[in-house]
């Protein structure tokens, strides 16, 4: 199985997406912002960063790029898409899911480790963990207050299409304390904390973020 | 040579932090003045000659698709003498 990672001018975690891709078995392929060519990929990841330097509001600008277009088309048809920290931005941006991430509420540009619960299994990048689980995972965002209007919260709430939610204190001001959601099919995941940093207890807090990974792959199998 | 103005505000139901640092830190210079602060952004486009309404349709489609994010902000179009 192929999976997609894009790179943007300004894109900081694409190696790491890749080698998580990698670890969890899959075959990581590289695809440029500028190329309208998804490479025969069978799901994509939109890794973190700041891209195009987060000119105009983040993800404004990438949401445009040509690699984009295919993206767009190929969500709609059903391919697996994770949006992680930059490019949940750009999905929010390209109204592939609802709402918009907007600046930490405290102002401070955040970097910790942080729990989660995972709230939904029923999605192409979740279906490998278990409705109620507690992962630690880094999280490093200026802009990650998830905010949308009252009646798309109700929905995302009455739908049950919250991925994550950060346990404890709310580390940026997000309704609900949201850290990820997914659109109504379940194949498109924006995720606010970074799983990919956190696949091998070497190089993360933990491995709890490898099931992301893991999970796409038992989606395409099955 | 005309100016289209485009102001972009985030919506009054979404928090605006910088607004509020702002706001906290007028009183500390001495400003006592404000009640609140709300901070937005300001485009100046350039345009030859005078704006005729189908630019201006197109000004207001561009802001609607790429100045603004209509889910957290409002826009305005005006032109500048």
């Amino acid at each position: 199985m192929k999976v997609g990672v894009v790179t943007f001018p300004g894109t900081l975690d694409d190696r790491d997406a890749a080698r998580a891709a990698t670890h969890a078995g899959t075959t990581a392929v590289s695809l440029w912002h500028n190329d309208a060519d998804l490479k025969g990929v069978d799901a994509v990841i939109l890794p973190g960063g700041f891209s195009y330097g987060d000119y105009l509001r983040c993800g404004a600008i990438s949401r445009f790029a040509p690699v984009m277009e295919k993206i767009i088309d190929a969500a709609n048809g059903g391919m697996p898409l994770l949006g992680i920290c930059n490019g949940f931005q750009v999905l929010c941006e390209a109204h592939l899911l609802p709402g918009a991430l907007t600046r930490n509420h405290e102002l401070h540009f955040l970097c910790r480790d942080q729990k989660l619960e995972i709230t939904n299994n029923q999605t192409a990048w979740t279906s490998s963990y278990k409705v109620g689980q507690e992962i630690v995972i880094p999280l490093k965002n200026g802009e990650g207050s998830f905010q949308c209007d009252d009646a798309t919260l109700a929905a995302l709430e009455g739908e049950g299409r919250i991925v994550a939610r950060y346990v404890g204190e709310n580390p940026n001001g997000s309704r609900n304390k949201i850290a990820g959601i997914t659109n109504e099919r379940g194949n498109v995941v924006g995720l606010m904390p970074h799983p990919e940093h956190a696949i091998d207890p070497l190089t993360g807090p933990t491995a709890d973020g490898l099931a992301f990974f893991t999970s796409v792959l038992n989606a395409m199998v099955k | 040579m005309a100016k289209i103005v485009v102001d972009v505000m985030l919506k009054p139901e979404i928090l605006d932090p910088q607004g509020v640092a702002v706001s906290a830190a007028l009183p500390r210079l001495g400003f006592t003045f404000a009640k609140s602060v709300r901070q937005g952004k300001r485009f100046e486009i350039e345009i030859d000659g005078e704006p005729t309404p189908a630019q201006l349709a197109e000004v207001e489609k561009a802001a609607e698709k790429l100045l603004a994010n209509p889910v957290i902000e409002t826009f305005t179009v005006r032109v500048e003498k």
